[in-house]
């Protein structure tokens, strides 16, 4: 076997500048509205304004004739198939999805404002959208639902004949008998409803689309802005349209922040690919508004949560049980089942030994706009309960909260760990197990930085100065890595499709290296790091190394970007791609040097025989010659060119506590978030730099969830926080510093020991500021409250609890 | 078609015929090609495209273009010279303020006002001259440390490229 050695130096770790911020900030940055083609033509959609209607019938022949116009299409003109659904609910025996996606335009009724009924083709997009004025739809309207609750309530509006009391499917997990007897026999049980309001995600990018079919070869091409090229040649091109992969090419181009929202497959897409077939071949554009965004692209949360939690008097957590609401929306989107089943309800138990937990999940149609995976994807959701929980049952026995945690953490001796709300019973006998940690450390150090045994005399000092001081824990877990294709991809758990990604790495004649993949960056620096990860591996400068992506054209296969997946299954393909590039490099440089490839060992990039210092080849010398392939050996092909295809044996868990201090303002009501103190592990880190800010954005984003977002439908299903102008996004002059620290638990289950940074930060962060919030109004006898954390919402809190008039 | 309108880009004068309802923004990207400032909202929330005009930063998508008929318009594209990157656009890189990057050139425009008129900010100074620009990625922490440090370079003698 060939000695690999330690390269003498090495990018990896180190918190390198970004190689793709100099088109950024330069403002040479390419995303999907910034693309000309020639001959393009423009897109505009019609979008109900109607929560719940019939459409009886569309008049479009006075917009055929508006100046400019191309086209003018109704969803009759579309011969597609309605949008795949590629998560139903599974996993258990029996559980039946009552499934009802978009079509590309609504046919015969709405079930959504913003649901698309119409588009116009045109010469200019003002063009465009002059002529959808023009369009007259008689419209039947209907009674609206938008809240889970009141939607299976008796008598509420029916949305679709094939999902009675508007029930997408019943789910269930763990074990109900074991629990329900824990919590029957326990000295203190906990109940509580609590909501997980619906979010709008806001990537600063909205979506959009260039359509292009080429008459002359018969296939087409469609430049999105997209987390998912490759599987979009699946949903869009053969699922919905009929269009073999062969004959799709997808191209991401630089995309502006995605957050789980341009995973998913959108009627939109195959509008564009449609309209310029139609067109005879010109490309058509059509880029999403603002508050077009807010009602067409997914939302994400929107939990309303029965929970109730057991336990002894002196704090032995033995039983979680967990009703949960989950409202879809009007229609399903791609992987919606998905969220609140797999990825929220078998995590509820968190970083917690709970012995006995038992989850049910009911998916809902309302007359709302759909609702799927946003950053962290139901494990915000999951962390979120766990941790209100965690609290509750604190105050309930009167015992300090941390030490409630650290009573009930998992031990570090029992990983890998099985957790009893299924993931090791998933189906496919695939084993998922939490594969590492070590929870009391990072607990301990955040604790110790944020000063928490001096809690009393600072709420004291803050009393003083007519603030209420309040501070929260959140211990969180997350599941990252996603993930083994026998555990996602079994019939009836996942996706119904695979979870493995790819590499390939070519190395041309000068020794220059051209890495590509099948994961696609948003903002996460993937230009940077997999160059980082491939300079090491093979030893050369990062400057002789770049990565392109995002393209079907040109990269291989993968799933694409979301989970928190790239580093520990993304780049562990590169680096499998890395590994036969050496392999070969080493048979080679054997060959050259006389010698038997067992005695070649590498250093950094010189491949040399061992015990002969002065017999060595450097990588540039190798690919030099195999490119050329003079002398190649019998049997060795030229050329060094590996393609490496990885499917994780597990997913990665990285944990950590975060910690919120917030004031608030008792005569305004205002919270005011004073400190945050975040000790994460997630594992070994290919760029600190990139990791921290990762972290940031992600905390920045929990805690807009805790204290100002909101999305607030009208009881006849208007978008009431329809644009950014009523929707509080968070502002750099309402947050405090972050303080970051770390603990280092590298993983298991890879060869990097990376575990995923991308959602930790928003999975934790929202319950840290929800418990802070809570417990500053402990004291006025407030034992939970619903966010967001508005002014009014804590004054009239406030005002009640002192028995005023609020 | 529609109004005639001068102005001066990034030094350079254009003379552009535009509808009368046409944003600043459109004309910038749209007729100019300028596609370094974005759109990423609807209602003057965003501020991703924040430009100077006049020496000051608006958000371009709250002025029509015929109201710039002769005005001095710099985008992010006017901000280095040649391969000089202005202060800010170092601090950004460096200080890892920015992700995406959708939000930043609009960021930069608006820092570089701030720097404008006050050259030692505090961070209080900082976050509140970037009130009116949305970042999703970063939660601001490295746009503040990034202005923070361009304004150090600033006074230490590191200019603006000539004309910022």
């Amino acid at each position: 076997m060939t000695d690999v050695l330690d390269a003498p130096t090495s990018p990896l770790g180190k918190p390198i500048k970004r190689t793709e911020d100099p088109r950024f900030i330069t403002g040479e940055g390419r995303y999907l509205d910034d693309i000309k083609l020639q001959s393009m033509a423009h897109m505009a959609i019609l979008r109900s304004p109607y929560a719940h209607a019939n459409i009886r019938s569309v008049d479009v022949s006075a917009a055929r004739t508006m100046p400019g116009v191309l086209a003018v299409f109704v969803g009759a003109d579309i011969p597609y198939n309605p949008l795949p659904m590629a998560w139903p609910a599974g996993g258990s025996a029996g559980i039946q999805n009552n499934v009802n996606t978009p079509r590309i335009l609504a046919t015969d009724s709405v079930k959504w404002t913003g649901e698309g009924v119409a588009a116009v083709v045109a010469e200019t997009e003002a063009q465009a959208y002059d002529a959808l004025e023009a369009i007259a739809v008689d419209w039947e309207p209907l009674p609206a639902v938008v809240d889970a609750e009141k939607a299976i309530a008796p008598g509420a509006t029916q949305l679709h004949e094939n999902a009675p009391n508007n029930v997408v499917f019943e789910w269930n997990v763990g074990d109900k008998a074991g629990t329900d007897a824990a919590i029957d026999g326990a000295e203190v049980v906990v109940r509580q409803r609590i909501v997980n309001q619906r979010l709008i995600p806001n990537p600063m990018e909205t979506r959009g689309d260039i359509g292009w079919y080429n008459p002359g070869t018969d296939e087409y091409t469609i430049w999105m802005s997209s987390q998912t090229p490759h599987i979009q040649r699946l949903l869009v091109g053969i699922f919905t349209m009929g269009i073999p992969e062969h004959k799709l090419r997808c191209i991401s181009p630089d995309v502006g922040g995605a957050f789980g929202t341009k995973i998913f497959c959108y009627a939109d897409m195959a509008l564009t690919l449609f309209a310029s077939k139609e067109l005879g071949g010109r490309p058509v554009k059509w880029v999403e508004g603002r508050r077009e965004n807010y009602q067409s692209t997914i939302h994400g949360r929107d939990h309303i949560t029965y929970l109730e939690i057991a336990g002894t008097r002196d704090g032995e957590v033995t039983g979680l049980r967990v009703k949960t609401l989950a409202n879809l929306g009007g229609r399903l989107s791609t992987i919606g089942p998905g969220i609140p089943t797999t990825l929220y309800a078998r995590v509820l138990s968190g970083c917690y030994k709970i012995p006995n937990v038992y989850a049910e999940v009911t998916g809902v149609y309302t007359n709302t706009t759909f609702v799927d995976a946003y950053r962290g994807a139901g494990r915000p959701e999951a962390t979120y309960v766990i941790e209100r929980a965690m609290d509750l049952f604190a105050a309930e026995i009167g015992m300090d909260r941390a030490e409630l945690r650290r009573r009930n953490f998992i031990p570090p001796d029992q990983f890998p760990y099985e957790n009893p709300s299924g993931l090791g019973t998933a189906s496919g006998g695939a084993k998922i197990y939490i594969d590492s940690g070590n929870y009391e450390p990072a607990m301990d150090k955040a604790l110790a930085t944020v000063g928490y045994k001096d809690l009393a005399a600072k709420k004291a000092e803050a009393r003083g100065r007519g603030k209420l001081l309040g501070l929260g824990l959140s211990t969180y877990i997350e599941v990252c890595g996603v993930a083994p294709s026998k555990w996602i991809g079994a019939v009836g758990e996942g996706w119904g499709a695979a979870m493995w990604e790819s590499s390939n790495i070519k190395v041309h004649l000068t020794g220059k290296v051209v890495i590509t993949m099948g994961t696609q960056p948003q903002g996460q620096g993937h230009e940077t790091t997999y160059a980082q990860v491939i300079a090491d591996q093979l030893g050369i400068p990062m400057d002789d190394v770049i990565v392109q992506h995002s393209d079907t054209q040109g990269t291989p296969f993968g799933y694409g970007s979301y989970g928190s997946r790239t580093s520990s299954v993304g780049m562990t393909a590169a680096i499998k791609a890395a590994e036969k590039i050496k392999a070969k490099a080493a048979r080679y440089a054997a060959h050259m040097l006389e010698a038997n490839v067992e005695d070649i060992e590498i250093v950094g990039a010189e491949y040399r025989v061992k015990g002969s210092p002065d017999k060595k080849k450097t990588f540039q010398e190798i690919a030099f010659a195999l490119d050329l392939a003079f002398d190649a050996p019998e049997g060795m092909e030229p050329y060094l060119d590996e393609t490496a295809y990885y499917d994780t044996p597990n997913c990665t868990w990285p944990f950590g506590t975060h910690i919120a201090v917030v004031e608030i303002d008792e005569e305004t009501g205002v919270v005011d978030l004073v400190r945050y103190v975040a000790v994460d592990d997630v594992g070994n880190k290919i760029n600190p730099m990139i990791v921290d800010g990762q972290l940031h954005g992600g905390i920045v984003q929990g805690v807009g969830q805790a204290l100002w977002e909101g999305a607030v439908y009208s009881d006849d299903g208007q978008l009431l926080s329809g644009s950014m102008l009523d929707y509080a996004l968070p502002k750099a002059s309402r947050l405090p510093t972050l303080e970051l620290d770390e603990t280092v638990t590298p993983s298991p289950v890879n060869p990097l020991g990376v575990k995923g940074v991308g959602e930790a930060g928003a999975i934790a962060s929202t319950a840290a500021v929800s418990n802070a919030v809570i417990d500053a109004l402990s004291g006025l006898g407030v034992r939970h409250l619903d966010m967001p954390y508005t002014s009014q919402k804590i004054w009239s809190t406030i005002q009640s609890a002192k028995g005023g008039q609020a | 078609m529609g109004e005639h309108i001068s102005l001066t880009v990034n030094g350079a004068v254009r003379e552009l015929d535009v509808e009368p309802r046409r944003l600043l923004v459109q004309a910038i990207r749209e007729d100019l090609d300028l596609t370094g400032t974005h759109v990423g909202c609807d209602t003057s929330q965003c501020g991703a495209c924040t430009v100077h005009v006049d020496g000051k930063a608006i958000k371009s998508c709250t002025m029509l273009a015929v109201q710039a008929d002769g005005a001095d318009v710099k985008t992010i594209e006017g901000m280095a010279n040649g391969d000089a990157l202005h202060p800010l656009q170092t601090a950004f890189w460096e200080k890892h303020g920015l992700q995406c990057g959708f939000c930043t050139p609009g960021m930069i425009m608006a820092a570089a006002d701030l720097l404008a008129n006050d050259a030692d900010p505090s961070d209080e100074a900082i976050r509140h001259a970037i009130e009116g620009n949305i970042c999703r990625c970063t939660g601001y922490q490295n746009i503040v440390i990034a202005v923070r440090a361009a304004a150090a370079a600033m006074r230490d003698g590191a200019g603006a490229p000539a004309g910022a």
